[in-house]
Order: structure tokens, then C-alpha cells, then sequence
């Protein structure tokens, strides 16, 4: 294991990108995903059926397939980008279906007397949303929530894999085939990478997850 | 599914969120329906124009696929069909790997004591938290390591090659890496589906002279199974989707790998990845549902 | 309940693996003719690499799926190719069909690595022989001598050869992570961010097209590969600027091994099977020289 105490500076700067790299992720998915669901709950059947729609090809999709589809396929309708881009671009789309269906179960986790309540007052669809029943679904989102985020980390290895560069991934693989070290070594110096988010976040997740089941 | 039984079901198109429109209500969904369908219409219609622009719409990237009387039509099949079988090999064995060592490792969580339960819960936290393409390409290395040989304490050396299992070392690479990654995940399902039933079944059992392993053997794994067959069969979509990650590190040859290959002869990336696409969401769209099936039966059954 | 569900999965399971057994994990070669006579039961000495690879019954090469002329999988199955041919000769020589060959993908950077770890017996694959890889491996041959050249698109005037890049600091060339290409460029570059490096060279082309790069560079066959699949879209642009020689990877230190191949190329030359199969793959591009064949390094 002494190449990841001789590289740990390496191991570092790839760490610290794939973080950022999942931070962008996450920003443009909450985004995306949010929006979607906002459709999904909607009265305009149409927006619905997009949503619904959107929901079930991108999750019913492979993430490879979505970042070959980009990467391969986007080029040829003229529309280029680095591979960057092109992995964040396919790691938010594959991840906004997710955030989807964990802000749409919270929704509708809300019990209907809150709704209904809200809509007694005189508030409209997007009123009772935006400030009756959003707040408190964010409650029951969090656990599902938190879920999807840290399976997006560890979807990121993907885009490390695929050549994004920069990242956990690369690091190990630039290390093992470029500086000839034994590869073994150099991906479980890899791997404890991805742990350090990856066993802190789901324990801290089970702990909110006990809160709001208290809560409640 | 708790969830949805919240959701009272929408009488004359009201849900929770609205509720059933009056007039003004009507002409204004109608007004917003009207503005969002001219939205996507719009939407649609640039990715279209974009499309036959690029000349996607072509019989040169069309026709190998669709057009049964083309050169190409039966080879580029019989290679996506190969392509699909391999996926489904690899998926099948890994969830069905995956659900042996799964229940083993479940049923060790539930019935191991607090000192053995330690090293139980890191194995599953360790393996839960590792990303699979990372699980995949370690198996691959480990593959590797002991195809030359791992050196043993006392001179001895163990090998072992993964081809000579029927199918091939790549094959094994993939279903193991698979299995690291979903044998937790089940292990996670088979100890949820424990917890999960009423305490007096446990305490029945016990009452009447069972031992605590004949208990969980014979009456609470059973209803266990019942209640987790839902999360069994979509745990094979997850593990199905996630063949295809050896595309990206080159090996075994699944649905994935074999189109980009095909590709590579006819260069039609965009034709063949949704038809790809189509096949996935195809298959998983059908698991999903019979899941939900399988689901609604059980739950119709155990309430009557 | 539960015991029908298991019953029934444990039936897919083994419907599973029986179809495994067909559907191979490395994918098998084309039905097709050897050039060269297959020899009925070879017998080699006692633990050679030839002994053990016809006690085994399998004969398991590293070649390139995706490179027009020297390994690409065909739509009909099996993979085409100069190196695929190469492999076919050898195989020959140990009493293996074409068909009965098990062609692994051996991807630029991991070459050194699947010999080092017996993933594969040899590897064929546009593989320059350079004293670094000797460090690891050992080199057979070299069975063909090619030149690094640049492929550009059709429409392209401003670069005419390696020294462009010094002229036009903002032009880019792309090639494969770790590939000698890669390293036999940079002399040539103004700065390092004129350079791009894809896994695969298919990337690249696509790359190209799509005008995300302003050239390619490697060697002259596959850039040539690339230009007769293009319709048009690509042409080369200046002379080679390196000689490459082509070798066939085995273990470090297999002398018998290296002769044997060796011995088999050279029969294939003497037959005219080599040129044969060269006009039939990378050579049937226009513009292509028909090789001699080169003289063999020392088996070492």
C-alpha cells in the first residue's frame, strides 16, 4: 500500500474532483429532477405524461448507455463537447430521474388533510406546493434523497473510467498503467476513496433517517 | 407503497394537490395544457429538425436495423441478440449468485450475536459503499493475480483461473464483481424482510419448542421471502443496467460492448444506441411491472 | 410459496448456464478457410508455451476489435484483419482451425499488462516493438514495419505534416492514452494542450468528424483503415515520420515461443499466404505498399 502514502497528494487532487465533479452533479439533478416532478404532480396532462415519460426511459436506461449515447452519439447531430461535459451532462440526466421519484414519493407522502387544508385556504396548485406540501415532504425526501446522492458518487467512478480525467479513477489508472505500479494496490487505494464518502454519508443518512422517523 | 396509500385516488381528476376544477379552473388548465403542448411540440420538433438535418433519418443508418431485406439487417441482429443473450447470462447468474450468498449473509446478520456481528455489518457497509464498475474491475485484478498465482505462507502458491468455468474468465470477472456489490444489497433485503414481520411470529415459534434457527428457517424467512420477492426482481433490473458497465472497462462482450462494435462497422451510433435503449427500457419496464404485480398479489393475499 | 420460487429460479439458473456454455466469454473467429495448411496434431517438447497452448485446446490471442485492417469484428461475426491474419498463421502451426481461435480485446494500455498476467498466450495488435515494452514483455517478429503518419479532414489545408503544429499552436492532433504515437507527437508540439488522448482510436475519428480534434495521428495503415471507411471525409496529410515495427507480444523470456512464430510467418511469407492476406485486409485500402517481410529481431 505504499503507493497510495508515496501518491497520496495524487489520491488527493482526484479525490477533490470527483467531489467537485458529483457537486455539479448534484446541483444540475436537484434541479432537473425537482422540475420533473413538479410535472409529474401536475393538473396539465400532458406535462404528466412527459414526466412520467422522462421517468421511465432514463431509469429503466443503463448510466453506460446514457454516457455512450452523449459521448458517441450527440457528436454526430453537431453537438460537441469535451467528455466533461458530456459525463456530467449524462450523470445528471440518469440521476434527475432518481431525485424525481424521491421528491414525488415525498409529495405524495404528505398527508392529504395538509393538502387539503392548504387548498381550503384558498391557495392554488402551485401555492399549496411551494408552501405546504414541498416543505414538508422535504422531510421524507431526505432519506431517499440522500440515497440517490451517494449512489451518484459512485456512479462518478463510471465517468472516471470512461476517461473523463481528473478523478479518483483516473488517478488509480494513471498510476497503474502509465507509472507501472501493481494495480491491485493502486485501486484499493482507489476504492478507499470512494469509501471515505461513501460509509460517512449512509451512516449519517441512518441517523436522519431515525430523527424523522421520531419526528413524525 | 405505504406512500401511495396516502394518496387518495383522484375523483373527477383531483388529487391531493388541486382540486376537481371548476370552470375557470378548467379553462385555465386547458389555457396551460395548450401552452405546454406547444412547448414540447416546439422541442420536439427542433430535436426533429436537428435529427434530419444531420440526415439521422436515413436508410443508410436506418435500414441495417429496421428493414429486414437489408444487407446488413440479419447480422447486426444475430450480433445484438448475441449481444442480449450475454447480458441476460451474466445478469441471471449474478442475481442468482447474489441471492444465495445473500440470504447466507442475512441470515448470518440476523442470527450472529453482537461481537459477530461486527465484522458481518463492515463486510456489508464495505461492500454497499464500493461503486460497482469499482467492485467489477477489483474482481479483475484479483482474477488476475491468482491466474499467476497468489504466493501462501510455507511455499505453496494458489491458482486459480476463472476459465475454466463454463463461460470464461470474462464472464466470471463481470458475475462476480456483480455478486460483491448485490449479495449485500440482498443480504440488506432478506434482514429487512425478518425485521419486518410481527414479533409474534418469532415468539410462536419459539413457544413451540422450535430453536431459534429452525424458527428463522422454517417460519420467518419464508414470509420474509414472500414480502422481498418485489425487491428481488428489481434488484435484477438494477443488476441487468449494470452488465453493461463492462463496456466501459473492456472485457466481457455484453448487449453494450456488441453494439459499439456493430457501430464501429456501420457508424450509426445514435440508430443503434436507441434501439438499444429501446430493448433495455423494454425489458426493465416489463420487470417493473411485474414486480408491481407480484407485489399487489402478495399484498392482496396476505390481507385476506 | 417460497419453495415453487426457488424451484423455478434454480431452472433459469442452470437454462442459464447451458447457454453459457455455447456463448463463450472471449468471442471465437470467423469460419473461414486457413491460407496456410493446419497442421493434425503437432507435437512440441515438453514445456514449451506450444506444448501446453495444444494440451489446453485453446489458443488465446489479443487483438483490437475496433481497427479497420488489422482486427475488427465483423458484422458476420468472427474478426478481420492483417493481425487476425497473423494470429490465423500461428494458429496453423499448433493444429488450430481460424474458427477455433479465442480473440480477447487487448486495449493499447493494458497490452503489457493481460501478457504479464496470462490473461492471453500472444497479442497481435499494431504492436510496436520499443525497448520500454521489452522491459515487461518479449517481442516476436516484427511480421510489418509502419510509419506514424496524420489523417486530417478532406477540407483541411493547413496542416501538411507534424511540423504544422508548431506553425498553428492552436491546432490539435489526437491519439491513445499511453500509445507510442502519443509520445512520437509531442516533440512536434507548440504546447502540451494541442495534444488529446482518447482509450480507442475509433474515438478519435469520431472526434475528427465532428471536428472536436483537427487531425489524428498513428500509424500510417490504421489512419489509412479510417480513410477508406470515411467516404471521403479524410485524407492523410504529409509523409511518415517514424519507422514502427509491428511485433507480436508473448511472455518476457519465451525464446521457443518467438522462434516458433517466427518460423510460422516466415512459411506463410515463403507461400505467399503473407501477401495474400495482406491485400486481402489492410493493404486493399488505395495508396497502401505491399510490405517484404521484415528481417526478425533475435529471439530474447
Amino acid at each position: 500500500m505504499g503507493v497510495v502514502i508515496d501518491n497520496f497528494d495524487l489520491y488527493l487532487s482526484g479525490f477533490l474532483t470527483s467531489v467537485m465533479i458529483c457537486l455539479w452533479g448534484l446541483i444540475g439533478s436537484l434541479i432537473l429532477g425537482v422540475i420533473i416532478a413538479t410535472f409529474r404532480v401536475s393538473p396539465i396532462p400532458i406535462l404528466k405524461w412527459v414526466g412520467s415519460a422522462y421517468v421511465t426511459v432514463v431509469r429503466n436506461t443503463p448510466l453506460t448507455l446514457v454516457l455512450f449515447f452523449f459521448a458517441f452519439g450527440l457528436p454526430e447531430l453537431g453537438i460537441n463537447t469535451s467528455y466533461y461535459a458530456f459525463g456530467l451532462a449524462a450523470l445528471i440526466i440518469y440521476t434527475s430521474a432518481f431525485v424525481c421519484e424521491a421528491v414525488r414519493s415525498g409529495i405524495n407522502s404528505v398527508s392529504a388533510g395538509q393538502a387539503e387544508a392548504a387548498r381550503s385556504i384558498g391557495l392554488g396548485f402551485g401555492q399549496s406546493l411551494t408552501l405546504v406540501v414541498l416543505p414538508q415532504a422535504m422531510r421524507t425526501v431526505v432519506p431517499p434523497l440522500g440515497s440517490v446522492i451517494i449512489a451518484m458518487f459512485k456512479n462518478s467512478a463510471v465517468l472516471g473510467a470512461f476517461g473523463v480525467g481528473g478523478d479518483l479513477w483516473s488517478t488509480g489508472m494513471d498510476l497503474s498503467s502509465a507509472q507501472g505500479y501493481a494495480p491491485l494496490p493502486v485501486f484499493i487505494g482507489v476504492a478507499v476513496g470512494y469509501l471515505c464518502i461513501t460509509i460517512p454519508s449512509g451512516l449519517a443518512l441512518q441517523v436522519i433517517e431515525r430523527k424523522v422517523a421520531i419526528a413524525r | 407503497m405505504k406512500a401511495l396509500t396516502t394518496l387518495k385516488p383522484p375523483e373527477h381528476g383531483a388529487t391531493v394537490l388541486f382540486d376537481a376544477p371548476g370552470p375557470r379552473a378548467r379553462r385555465r388548465t386547458l389555457m396551460f395544457s395548450v401552452i405546454a403542448a406547444v412547448a414540447v411540440l416546439a422541442v420536439i420538433g427542433v430535436a426533429i429538425l436537428q435529427l434530419v438535418r444531420s440526415g439521422q433519418f436515413s436508410y443508410a443508418k436506418w435500414g441495417p436495423l429496421i428493414d429486414p431485406t437489408n444487407e446488413y439487417f440479419a447480422h447486426v441482429w444475430a450480433r445484438l441478440g448475441d449481444g442480449f443473450l450475454r447480458t441476460l447470462i451474466a445478469a441471471v447468474l449474478a442475481i442468482a449468485l447474489s441471492l444465495i450468498i445473500g440470504v447466507a449473509i442475512g441470515v448470518a446478520r440476523i442470527s450472529a450475536g453482537r461481537i459477530t456481528r461486527t465484522p458481518i455489518v463492515a463486510f456489508i457497509e464495505l461492500f454497499r459503499g464500493l461503486p460497482v464498475i469499482l467492485a467489477i474491475y477489483l474482481v479483475s485484478r484479483l482474477a488476475d493475480e491468482f491466474r499467476v498465482g497468489v504466493p501462501l505462507p510455507g511455499d505453496n502458491v494458489l491458482r486459480f483461473d476463472l476459465s475454466v468455468l463454463p463461460g470464461g474468465d470474462l464472464l466470471w470477472v463481470l458475475v462476480i464483481g456483480l455478486t460483491a456489490y448485490n449479495s449485500v444489497i440482498i443480504a440488506e433485503i432478506v434482514r429487512s424482510g425478518v425485521v419486518s414481520l410481527p414479533k409474534g411470529q418469532n415468539e410462536a415459534a419459539l413457544a413451540l419448542g422450535l430453536t431459534r434457527w429452525q424458527s428463522l428457517r422454517m417460519i420467518l424467512l419464508p414470509q420474509a421471502f414472500r414480502v422481498m420477492l418485489p425487491a428481488l426482481i428489481s434488484q435484477l433490473v438494477v443488476v441487468l443496467k449494470d452488465t453493461s458497465l463492462i463496456a466501459v472497462l473492456g472485457g466481457y462482450i455484453e448487449l453494450l460492448k456488441m453494439s459499439r462494435l456493430v457501430i464501429e462497422n456501420l457508424a450509426n451510433p445514435i440508430q443503434v444506441y436507441v434501439v438499444v435503449a429501446a430493448i433495455f427500457i423494454a425489458v426493465n419496464y416489463a420487470l417493473t411491472k411485474f414486480a408491481e404485480y407480484v407485489e399487489r398479489t402478495l399484498a392482496a393475499r396476505t390481507s385476506g | 410459496m417460497h419453495r415453487r420460487i426457488i424451484g423455478s429460479r434454480s431452472a433459469v439458473v442452470g437454462a442459464a448456464l447451458m447457454m453459457t456454455l455455447s456463448a463463450c466469454g472471449s468471442i471465437g473467429g470467423a469460419n473461414v478457410e486457413s491460407r496456410v495448411e493446419v497442421v493434425d496434431n503437432p507435437v512440441f517438447d515438453e514445456g514449451t508455451t506450444m506444448a501446453r497452448i495444444v494440451e489446453d485446446g485453446r489458443f488465446r490471442v489479443g487483438i483490437k476489435f475496433d481497427q479497420p485492417g488489422f482486427g475488427l469484428m465483423r458484422l458476420e461475426g468472427g474478426f478481420t484483419g492483417f493481425d487476425v491474419e497473423i494470429a490465423q498463421f500461428v494458429a496453423a502451426g499448433l493444429g488450430f482451425e481460424p474458427s477455433d481461435i479465442d480473440y480477447y480485446e487487448a486495449p493499447s494500455q493494458r497490452r503489457e499488462e493481460i501478457l504479464e498476467y496470462d490473461n492471453v498466450d500472444m497479442v497481435v495488435s499494431t504492436y510496436t516493438i520499443n525497448d520500454r515494452r521489452r522491459e515487461r514483455i518479449s517481442f516476436a517478429g516484427p511480421y510489418y514495419i509502419a510509419g506514424q503518419q496524420l489523417m486530417v479532414n478532406a477540407d483541411d489545408e493547413r496542416i501538411t505534416g507534424p511540423e504544422s503544429f508548431t506553425e498553428h499552436p492552436d491546432a490539435t492532433v489526437c491519439s491513445v492514452t499511453g500509445s507510442t504515437p502519443s509520445q512520437e507527437i509531442q516533440p512536434y508540439l507548440a504546447n502540451v494542450s494541442q495534444l488529446v488522448l482518447f482509450d480507442v482510436y475509433s474515438k478519435c475519428a469520431d472526434a475528427l468528424r465532428t471536428g472536436q480534434v483537427d487531425s489524428v495521428t498513428t500509424d500510417n495503415v490504421i489512419l489509412l483503415g479510417f480513410v477508406a471507411k470515411s467516404d471521403g471525409e479524410f485524407k492523410m496529410a504529409g509523409e511518415q515520420f517514424t519507422e514502427e515495427p509491428y511485433g507480436i507480444g508473448i511472455t518476457k523470456g519465451d525464446v521457443a515461443f518467438c522462434e516458433f512464430i517466427n518460423e510460422q510467418v516466415q512459411l506463410a511469407y515463403d507461400s505467399g499466404a503473407y501477401t495474400e492476406a495482406w491485400l486481402d485486409t489492410a493493404g486493399s485500402v488505395e495508396g497502401a505498399q505491399t510490405p517484404e517481410l521484415p528481417e526478425f529481431d533475435p529471439c530474447t
